[in-house]
């Protein structure tokens, strides 16, 4: 682009969502010096858009605003969504909520507890290394943890994450320590971690991104307890807040709220992005005019703006969803955790991401080469409104709040379990139900592969009896989604999941895949996909540190800047 | 004093919660708790200005701070369009109907409070629930909500005086005091 034509831009980059991947590459473009505007279909309940940038005082311990309201976004009855097994469903099985991420400045980092573990070595060659599973189609990444790690410690301390980098006997090198030490273990993750450790699990202290100590100019955490599905009220949590104030304080970056994204604007030769369109609050339409793209609206919604906008391969985007097969433990205990207390997590483990060999047994014997499992969350219940919603009227209700064994006595395990790619996961567009827009809902269809669903049966009895080591004295399971048994039954076969990932795969092969090894569009190259979308396979990891540091390598390329190297 | 339901209409939903959440023990159960100005309230959002459905932030001031729940946030035209739709119904309005026609809260409460009758309050526990299990969906929706009011901030109208709280040990929000880390990691 001339100098010329670059004068006449509104700005040089213009990123599409202000969540984990869009804020990291705002702050990262913006300390090189390139101007950014952010767009954002959600509201602003962050923080300030004028120097200083202060928190905006939204934000509270109010379970009813946040879980009960849509406070975050996205609402169902605006963007309602759909979900469907298989094509056996026909159109549709369900309407509404599905996977929903908040759609507010901040994205999915507002409302998420913050446990940011990286992914290991063999996660980013798993099909070399492992080979394939029938069913699946398993892909290694194109660039390894090596190349990553540099923009993991940079991610880590950006967002400030604290944690004990001894802890953990599985985890990948690193180059030095986290920044902050970890902060103080709830008493149920203390209970259930010693007894993992005497039946020879591995529990370690999780890393976090919550302040353990003051840090970033943010206080440390005060242990309020509403951390999953919140925002933080003292902004102790660094994501997503810390990079977006950095960015602003750059004085490079804006950020439009309420500004709906219709499409990226092509060249008149389709190979080149001019810009965005998007609508206001009042409905009326702009555009936005840069020499780039960032598109970083979450796995869900960003393969659905690529093909509004004729992005990429339509036989290829939205394909290989994935999200993580979660299995629920639940232990029941003689006597009151107080799990509301603290930051949601704080111990996990490995285990089941490392087979052993009663792990490798099990997955010969259901015909598998191996298992890939999930990451282990010792937590505990949720707050009260939720407890109430799952028990019955009556008596039984009031008795049970009273003893609380669903909530103040109980401990859960989730196991993250790693969700195999699959073509026929994808999503589209539902043909009937429609947005506030007028446009067509974004539609799911989503089916677990049979490894995710024997992985959880197999892990799932051996994390009952650690909660049997620990003192409960009733256990019992659930996964999300519910297995075959479990939908025959009439369960929601909608996963839970916000761990939304795969849809605009990235590779080194531009016929299956979106985007190329920096995340740029094959097609488009001057549009760069900045979120979980890229991940070619779901490891059994949260994705939030790896959407980060994958969104600073991307937007470091972007801005020519160097590969960092590090080394153990 | 209700603002959208009648004086009868709230004592029939009065009694009907207190059978889904009936007083036991140290329970006060939904009609102590306020569980019907609650209901009330939120069908009446609409009437305040702003309207109550996003409480403010970010301290109540009960465990320090400056009280702020009380400052309900102003909505954006799309979360007023959704909120209208959701508590008023559709009412054949184009903007509200891009899925079709919904049927308000309002109009769900008032056919549904009908359908138990006007006798509600004073019949027998038996019959109360006879009359409840009649209309699943109905019974549904105010249990759903009788959990919201019963342990919900009493900013919204419910939880009255912190009761619903205090029978199950919950303190609440707790910004900006919070936990000490000895109350987090040891066992009470």
């Amino acid at each position: 682009m001339t100098d010329a034509a670059h004068a006449t831009l509104d700005c040089d980059v213009v990123v599409v969502g202000t969540g984990p991947g869009g804020a990291t590459a705002a702050h990262v473009l913006t300390r090189a010096g390139r101007s950014v505007i952010m767009l954002e279909k959600g509201r602003n309940h962050l923080l300030a858009l004028d120097a200083p940038f202060g928190p905006l005082g939204h934000v509270s311990n109010d379970e009813i605003k946040f879980t009960r309201r849509h406070f975050l976004g996205p609402d169902p009855l605006l963007e309602p969504r759909t979900f469907r097994i298989d094509d056996g469903d026909g159109d549709r099985r369900w309407t509404g909520d599905v996977n929903n991420l908040p759609s507010t400045v901040g994205g999915g980092g507002f409302h998420a507890d913050g446990k940011l573990p990286r992914f290991r070595e063999v996660d980013f060659r798993a099909r070399s290394e492992l080979g394939p599973i029938e069913g699946a189609d398993i892909a290694d990444w194109p660039f390894g943890y090596d190349e990553l790690e540099p923009y993991y410690t940079e991610a880590e301390r950006l967002v400030g994450v604290a944690g004990d980098h001894t802890a953990n006997p599985f985890a990948a090198w690193r180059s030095g320590p986290y920044p902050m030490p970890p902060g103080p273990d709830m008493f149920c993750a203390t209970v259930t971690a010693a007894a993992a450790e005497r039946l020879g699990y591995h529990p370690y202290r999780a890393p976090t991104g919550v302040n353990s100590i003051e840090y970033d100019g943010r206080p440390a955490c005060n242990n309020c307890g509403f951390c999953a599905f919140y925002g933080c009220p003292i902004e102790a949590k660094g994501d997503p807040v810390g990079l977006l104030r950095a960015a602003l304080h750059t004085g490079h970056c804006e950020i439009r709220p309420d500004a709906h994204v219709t499409e990226v604007v092509l060249d008149a030769t389709g190979r080149q992005a001019r810009g965005v369109r998007y609508l206001d609050a009042a409905g009326d339409l702009h555009e936005v005019t840069a020499s780039a793209v960032v598109v970083a609206c979450g796995a869900f919604e960003t393969p659905r703006l690529l093909t509004r906008s004729g992005i990429g391969n339509p036989d290829i985007v939205g394909r290989f969803l994935m999200y993580h097969l979660q299995t629920l433990v639940l232990g029941l205990f003689p006597f009151r955790l107080h799990a509301h207390r603290g930051r949601a997590v704080t111990h996990l483990m490995d285990d089941p991401i490392v087979p052993d060999e009663l792990a490798m047994a099990a997955a010969r014997d259901a015909g598998l080469p191996y298992f890939r499992g999930g990451i282990v969350e010792h937590g505990g219940a949720g707050m009260p409104i939720m407890e109430a919603m799952h028990l019955p009227s009556g008596e039984m209700h009031s008795r049970l709040m009273l003893d609380s064994p669903m909530r103040d006595c109980m401990a859960a395990f989730t196991m993250q379990g790693e969700d195999l790619p699959q073509a026929t996961n994808r999503i589209d567009d539902d043909p009937r139900v429609r947005d506030v827009w007028g446009r067509p809902a974004g539609r799911v269809t989503y089916s677990p592969h049979a490894h995710d669903a024997a992985c959880a049966t197999h892990w799932a009895p051996r994390l009952e009896a650690v909660m049997k080591e620990a003192g409960a004295h009733t256990t019992f399971w659930v996964t999300s989604p519910p297995l075959r048994d479990h939908l025959r039954a009439g369960a929601d076969p909608t996963p839970t999941s916000r761990h939304v990932m795969g849809t605009t795969r990235m590779g080194t092969d531009a016929r299956i895949t979106v985007c190329d090894p920096t995340q740029r569009c094959w097609d488009v190259d001057n549009v760069l996909v900045a979120d979980s979308s890229v991940f070619p396979t779901s490891t059994g990891y949260g994705p939030t540190l790896t959407i980060v540091a994958t969104a600073l390598r991307a937007a470091t390329l972007l801005a020519g800047g160097d590969a960092p190297r590090t080394t153990p | 004093m209700p603002r959208f339901l009648t004086d009868s209409e709230h004592r029939t939903l009065a009694a009907a919660c207190d059978r889904l959440i009936p007083p036991l023990d140290a329970h006060p159960g939904a009609a102590a708790l306020g569980v019907a100005d609650y209901v009330d309230t939120l069908l009446a959002a609409f009437t305040f200005d702003p309207p109550r459905i996003f409480a403010g932030g970010p301290y109540s001031g009960r465990a320090g701070g400056d009280a702020s729940f009380d400052d309900f946030l102003a909505l954006s035209p799309l979360e007023e369009l959704a909120w209208r739709t959701r508590i008023e119904g559709s009412r054949g309005e184009p903007a509200r109907e891009f899925n079709g026609p919904v049927v308000g809260w309002q109009q769900r409460y008032r056919d549904g409070l009908g359908g138990l009758g006007a006798d509600f309050a004073d019949q027998p526990p038996g019959e109360q629930d006879r009359r409840l299990d009649a209309d699943p969906a109905f019974k549904a929706l105010c249990y759903e909500h009788a959990c919201e009011g019963a342990y919900g901030a009493p900013e919204y109208g419910g939880n009255r005086g912190l009761a619903g709280w205090t029978a199950i040990h919950f303190a609440g929000d707790v910004q900006p005091r919070g936990y000490t880390d000895e109350a987090v990691s040891g066992r009470d």
